[in-house]
């Protein structure tokens, strides 16, 4: 089982060095030298492949890529593709906002963080992923189980970070605005949301790829469509061939996340800075 | 208008207690500046938040034009050294947040935003973020946001502290302008016996911890007052060499 994993790595590492080639390091030297390393990794995996390791384990490049032609000319590839992209985004949504609500409720009553206290610290420190076989019982086999065990990663994140932000607002921040007549609800959405706001974004950047996570593992455990799904069905084939090409998708999905994050981020934070 | 009867506040931090304020009984009247004075870590600050009503006085009682301050006074405007101005809020926004909490519209808040920015001398600031200003301007904003809601009392805890001496003789200047116009109480706490003199009508004298009333001292110089040259009269030394006698005992006491 060592030689698929040790051979998983040149995919990966060829996807991010393709990323950070043209952002990070910006040398046309560089990018070059990246590409000629992915490339001398898939040959090293093209050659090994059959002499030193069993192509049973390994599969090779060639089979990879001609078993993504195949799922890319048939479309099947995309229904899959986009049924984790939906499971993961709609997961992300629902998380996110329940976790700030949650962690803004929860920030500005002492009362109710006390409260819930030993109950939050349980649950957090519950591997979520544990959760996956009641969600199958509760939303079936379906999309929903997927999006429920994305929303749930990422609601813990974002509540913990939103929650830390709140706690951090200024309380003389809080105390002026009181004085200059401002009611509760408006200290809290003109003062307390504002203020953790960075704290907030934090918490939903990093959430991203929890929630790509949570659907992948939900539809691994329990699916007819989705790239967990593929990479379970190729897996139980004994389709290595069918394992690398999904892994090499979902790398790309997970990169091409990551970006938007980021270049919603760059918005964001122009937004900040020139307007209100 | 601001009478505190036998005031005394004291803080629990676990099993030590402190003893901030003690049996502070002072009037104060309408449009008077008053000065309170005291060695650093007096508890001065504590007393301006509970004419605030941030805190509760743990004995005594605090009456504001004839009602007993029991919850926040939404009368008082509040300075500090600290700005507390919001910082993803422009110029104009912050100042016309007060408005806004209101439920002023949109065109009336810059309308009055603006004015009160030219009448505190922050032209051309209205777009500027309070990260991109100086310690002054930073003042002058909060002095604008206090002048916009018409707080009848400003509040006012070490608010030059950190400027230098320049700038201070300007938000002198400005803050003595703005409260003749406006007829606002100031209640001024500081360390700075010259800023005491300056500005006010009566300065008042505060104790090392827990905080009392070691001496009250009218100050009985003409108003308007040129804050630059008032303090090389012999009226205002002789102001201020009575009031630092008092004074020296206090900071004496401190360092033994």
């Amino acid at each position: 089982m060592t030689a698929p994993d040790a051979d998983a790595a040149p995919g990966g590492l060829r996807d991010n060095a393709a990323d950070a080639g043209p952002r990070a390091l910006g040398s046309g030297f560089m990018v070059t030298c990246q590409v000629l390393l992915g490339a001398v990794l898939l040959l090293v995996w093209q050659g090994a492949s059959g002499r030193l390791v069993d192509n049973f384990f390994i599969s090779n490049p060639l089979d990879v890529g001609t078993r993504l032609f195949g799922w890319i000319s048939d479309g099947s590839l995309f229904v899959h593709i986009w049924a984790t992209v939906h499971a993961t985004v709609v997961g992300f949504i629902i998380g996110s906002v329940a976790g700030v609500i949650l962690g803004v409720w929860l920030g500005v009553s002492p009362f109710a963080s006390r409260l819930l206290n030993p109950y939050l610290s349980a649950l957090n420190a519950l591997p979520k992923v544990a959760l996956a076989p009641l969600f199958v019982l509760w939303f079936g086999l379906g999309i929903e189980s997927k999006i429920a065990l994305a929303a749930v990663l990422v609601l813990f994140l974002v509540f913990l970070n939103t929650y830390a932000g709140v706690r951090e607002v200024d309380r003389d921040l809080i105390d002026g605005a009181r004085l200059m007549k401002a009611t509760r609800a408006q200290v809290i959405t003109k003062v307390i949301i504002p203020s953790a706001m960075s704290w907030m974004f934090a918490g939903l950047k990093i959430s991203v790829p929890y929630a790509l996570i949570g659907a992948v593992l939900g539809e691994m455990i329990a699916a007819n469509r989705g790239l967990g799904y593929l990479v379970q069905f190729s897996g139980s084939q004994f389709d290595s061939a069918g394992v690398f090409a999904v892994l090499i998708v979902i790398a790309l999905l997970a990169v091409a996340l990551n970006l938007l994050v980021e270049i919603v981020q760059h918005r964001m934070q122009q937004w900040r800075i020139v307007g209100r | 208008m601001i009478d505190l009867h036998h005031v005394s506040k004291t803080f629990r931090k676990q099993d030590e207690t402190v003893d901030a304020v003690r049996d502070i009984s002072l009037t104060i009247a309408q449009k008077e500046i008053v000065a309170v004075i005291g060695p650093s870590g007096c508890g001065k600050s504590t007393l301006l938040n509970m004419i605030a009503g941030l805190y509760a006085p743990s004995s005594g009682s605090i009456i504001y034009k004839g009602a007993r301050v029991s919850d926040v006074n939404t009368d008082v405007g509040y300075m500090t050294q600290k700005d507390n101005l919001l910082p993803w809020r422009t110029v104009r926004d912050n100042i016309a947040f007060p408005l806004e909490l209101a439920g002023a519209a949109k065109g009336e808040r810059v309308l009055r935003a603006d004015q009160v920015i030219a009448h505190v001398g922050l032209d051309g600031f209205a777009h500027r973020y309070p990260h991109e200003l100086s310690g002054g301007m930073r003042k002058r904003v909060c002095l604008a946001r206090m002048l916009i809601y018409g707080a009848e009392t400003a509040l006012l805890d070490e608010p030059f502290a950190a400027l230098d001496a320049q700038l201070k003789l300007a938000m002198h200047d400005l803050l003595l302008k703005l409260a003749a116009e406006t007829g606002q109480t100031v209640v001024l706490v500081t360390h700075d016996l010259m800023e005491a003199v300056t500005l006010a009508d009566r300065v008042l004298v505060c104790t090392r911890r827990p905080a009392t009333l070691a001496l009250e001292q009218r100050i009985e110089l003409k108003r308007p007052r040129d804050v630059l040259n008032v303090r090389f009269t012999n009226e205002f030394k002789e102001h201020y060499d009575a009031l630092w006698e008092r004074l020296r005992v206090e900071y004496h006491e401190e360092r033994l």
